[in-house]
């Protein structure tokens, strides 16, 4: 905002005030220097002197006032703006904003304040904040009104809203001043009603909160208004809150899909539970820490493409595990499910403890991109980059997959084992070949699922544990050997989750859903999506 | 009449087997009670303790062997069964407190106290009698093992499903023990007992008799377990876990078989979890967690399963291994461990007490191919 259309409205703000000649020609120096002379309702004039200035300097030298940190130096009278406490104090100066060295308590005079004059600081600094031209700053100050709905600060918002450029900010502005007017008892019914409207559609807490004070505050149409805005917004809160469990539910599902889809593969392919499949997502979230450590010391400039970097590596050193275990001990063990189970369980612990003596027991701090920090707002659902990626991520690699089963020879011969072994084998295919590359598969995917939980979980041994027992019933749940099915059972089972979270409690919504699938299993032993194959057991 | 079936249905080594255990308990608190400390045949208070410990630790493995290695039902969640015993004890132990406890609560344990609950909770009446707890030590785990068999075999819930199945249990019972408001002391469980029916649980003869009454328990389950396998019962159990279908084509009601064996082994386990809680003198939700019933099943896999000898030296094998390791090479533990469950199900499928047969075996057939 140019310094001459910010004057242009501020001239009528300054005419209603004292000292409004002499402020404008005045400069910033005799503007302090009249703040810090004279008793508290000189000091009181200058405020808003000051404030109606609109000189880049007043906020802070405002906001240093009612701290109790503004100072007039002795030696030399200059006004400084002290930080910290004790003997020897950090000065600023006051009116350049450059270092003004230190100085002993004892050589410096406090500015005095009292409660009022902080109160005319808040209402000054509202209005000066209202018109930074930082948008920022502007946006917060329309929301925080719009909270504490001053009503002195009703003449500041309507020069604001006026000059307001940013729709967004200009719209929560006039929300500020509609709660403002519907708070205030001086404003007439009509006023109220068209504010009534205005913070009905904003739909928010804050704005039950302001609209059930009105209907207090209120008698006859203003006050059935009211209570109808206020059943508004609680309707529209209850599908918020609706669509932000769902969101949480598939952020969740998203997690529980990446976690549980290497492990359908290989459980499908050879109806082996791999115990150890949770401590390949940890092996990938440790590539992950490793490729980090290396980039920074190796090309610090790569490191906000250091998960990206990570996701090939991890997938090649899960894979490759997966392959050496299929080959080295599961192999030895097919058609015996339930020692597979505890041989792949002891690897766990293998695993779980090699990781331990090389990385520490420790967390590792594996760092986000700051493409992946941060949120944003779509209505009143809270979005995180973080969880939205993983989400992309989770249904990328599961297209991928799909297309992999679907659409490559591998894919083909992999159905084929799935569904029959000892025909696949007759008509040709290599089935140790191709149980040794889904094993690989699987846990490369796992791998890559590391990768995404290094982001939003804690990377340390236990890691994978904390997802097996998950990925188990999300694979059992959806029915083995049909991807779909994962993908119906995570969502399924995230949503569920987290639907059953503010009922229940994030544990006992657990165990329910623990207790349900248990039922499940029962009903439809085969999951939800049951593969037909031609096996007789 | 009923012991001469029970005795003379075992076979010779198990009778010896029983007969040894036997001696372990009476011959072990003796020592420890009997001689005098400087004698070189003292037994000291831990070791005493450890060996209760441990014969508790067998009669789980045997309860899992009874379901696994017998009826082929791999069971992730048998720890549950033992931890629910044990908390049954568990509650007893506490209601004998009294107003011993820190905050002086005759009615009420400490932790209900420190949660501020105004009265106790209904399922903790009772409690305060031996006559009371004592069946329900096999009646709580019993009835759970029926409701989850019940419902599991009757829908030919198998194999790994079932595994899981277990698993999910003993997790879920693991996550609803450590919340507070479940009336079980949360996280902390339950600790600071003072006696049991009387007598001190500090003291050595209330120790020396709790490790003879683990002695015995297993005793009497091992006779149990070897008159059920060795009658016709046992036979057709047997021939369910080989083929089930075929079973069921004959006319047999699998699902029956199983869950009998189901409930007789997580009421085995309750009991030895009650044994087990006087002697550590605590009981916490990670006892539920699923890697101790899993252990329990390595246990059994490293001693042979499908023996009735084999899980009950397994289970002192691995945890005197497990007591030495964690004290002297903590970092090499879980290797060992982790290692152990890969080998034991690669080259010693039948456990220890198969390796014999196994390598006579081999032999013949090396005979064989030489001849």
């Amino acid at each position: 905002m140019s310094q001459k259309r910010f004057l242009a409205w501020l001239l009528p703000l300054l005419a209603t005030v004292f000292m409004a000649g002499s402020a404008l020609s005045a400069d910033l120096a005799t503007l302090v220097t009249n703040l810090v002379t004279g008793g508290y309702s000189e000091r009181d004039v200058a405020i808003t002197a000051l404030a109606a200035s609109g000189e880049e300097r007043a906020a802070p030298i405002l906001q240093a006032l009612s701290a109790g940190d503004l100072y007039v130096r002795t030696a030399d009278k200059i006004v400084v703006i002290g930080k910290g406490s004790g003997k020897q104090v950090a000065l600023i100066d006051a009116i350049t904003g450059k270092d003004a060295g230190t100085a002993a308590e004892d050589d410096l005079d406090k500015v005095k304040v009292n409660n009022r004059l902080r109160g005319t600081i808040d209402a000054a600094v509202g209005s000066l904040t209202l018109m930074s031209p930082n948008p920022k700053v502007r946006r917060q100050a329309a929301d925080s009104l719009f909270t504490r709905r001053d009503a002195s600060a009703l003449a500041a918002l309507d020069p604001a809203i006026a000059a307001e450029k940013d729709s967004a900010i200009k719209r929560a502005m006039t929300e500020a001043r509609a709660a403002i007017v519907l708070t205030t008892p001086e404003t007439t019914p009509a006023q109220k009603l068209a504010a009534i409207a205005l913070v009905r559609d904003r739909g928010d807490r804050d704005a039950m909160a302001v609209l059930q004070i009105a209907a207090q505050a209120t008698e006859g149409d203003v006050k059935a208004a009211a209570l109808a805005g206020a059943e508004t917004v609680r309707n529209t809160l209850a599908a918020w809150s609706m669509a932000q469990n769902v969101w949480y539910g598939i952020s969740l599902g998203s997690v529980l899909l990446l976690a549980a889809i290497g492990l359908a593969i290989t459980f499908g392919t050879m109806g082996v539970i791999n115990m150890a499949h949770g401590e390949m997502v940890m092996l990938g979230a440790y590539t992950t820490f490793v490729v980090q450590q290396v980039l920074r010391s190796a090309a610090p400039a790569l490191n906000e493409f250091s998960v990206i970097i990570a996701l090939p590596l991890a997938f090649l050193v899960s894979g490759a595990i997966g392959v050496l275990i299929e080959r080295s001990i599961i192999r030895f063990l097919y058609g015996r499910a339930l020692d597979t189970l505890l041989a792949t369980w002891g690897l766990s612990l293998v695993l779980q403890q090699g990781v331990r003596s090389i990385f520490g027991p420790t967390n590792r701090e594996v760092s986000s991109p700051s493409w992946m920090s941060g949120s944003f707002k779509v209505g009143q659902l809270d979005v995180t980059y973080g969880r939205l990626w993983i989400i992309v991520f989770a249904l990328l690699v599961f297209v991928a997959l799909l297309a992999l089963l679907r659409r490559t020879p591998l894919g083909l011969y992999m159905r084929a084992v799935t569904q029959n072994r000892p025909m696949a084998a007759a008509v040709g295919i290599r089935t140790p070949q191709v149980d040794a590359l889904t094993f690989g598969l699987g846990s490369g995917i796992a791998g890559l699922a590391g990768v995404a939980l290094s982001q939003i979980d804690n990377v340390s041994p236990n890691l994978g544990q904390g997802y097996i027992i998950d990925s188990f019933m999300v694979v059992v749940f959806g029915g083995v050997g049909n991807l779909f099915g994962t993908l119906v059972g995570a969502t399924a089972l995230g949503i569920v989750n987290k639907f059953l979270e503010p009922y229940a409690g994030a544990v006992l919504g657990k165990i329910l859903v623990l207790v349900f699938i248990i039922l499940f299993i029962q009903r439809r032993p085969r999951g939800l999506f049951a593969l037909k194959g031609r096996s007789v057991e | 009449m009923m012991t001469r079936f029970l005795w003379t249905g075992m076979g010779r080594n198990l009778r010896l087997f029983v007969l040894l255990v036997l001696a372990v308990g009476i011959v072990v608190p003796a020592l420890n009670l009997l001689m005098p400390k400087t004698s070189p045949f003292y037994v000291p208070a831990y070791a005493l303790q450890l060996i209760g410990k441990y014969l508790c630790y067998a009669s789980l493995a045997l309860a899992v062997d009874l379901v696994w290695g017998f009826c082929g039902i791999l069971t992730l969640g048998h720890a549950a069964f033992f931890a629910l015993g044990g908390y049954c004890m568990g509650m007893y132990l506490m209601r004998q407190i009294g107003a011993r406890g820190v905050y002086g609560n005759p009615i009420l344990p400490d932790f209900m106290v420190f949660l501020n609950y105004p009265e106790l909770p209904w399922f903790w009446h009772g409690f305060n009698h031996f006559w009371f707890a004592a069946p329900m030590v096999v009646i709580v785990p019993g009835v759970l093992a029926l409701a989850l068999g019940w419902f599991a075999f009757r829908s030919r819930v198998t194999g790994v499903y079932l595994s899981i199945i277990t698993q999910a249990m003993t997790f879920a019972l693991l996550l609803a023990f450590f919340r507070n408001d479940m009336g079980f002391g949360g996280n902390n469980g339950m600790t600071d007992f003072k006696d049991i029916l009387g007598y001190s649980v500090q003291a050595d003869t209330t120790r020396a008799v709790l490790c003879f009454a683990s002695a015995l328990a297993l005793a009497i389950f091992l006779i149990i377990s070897g008159a059920i396998i060795g009658s016709r019962f046992g036979t057709a159990l047997i021939a369910v876990r080989d083929a089930e279908s075929r079973m069921r084509f004959l006319g047999y009601r699998a699902e029956t078989y199983k869950l009998f064996v189901f409930v007789l082994s997580a009421a085995m386990a309750g009991i030895a979890g009650a044994l087990y809680v006087p002697q550590v003198g605590i009981i916490n939700p990670s006892e539920f967690a699923p890697g101790n019933s899993i252990e329990a099943v390595l246990w059994v896999a490293v001693g042979g399963r499908g023996t009735l000898i084999g899980p009950v030296i397994g289970a002192f094998i691995v945890n005197f291994a497990k007591t030495y390791l964690t004290g002297a090479l903590p970092e090499v533990w879980l290797f060992a461990l982790g290692a152990l469950f890969i080998v034991v199900t690669l080259f010693l499928p039948k456990g220890i007490v198969g390796l014999w047969a196994q390598i006579r075996a081999r032999n013949l057939a090396k005979k064989a191919t030489a001849a």
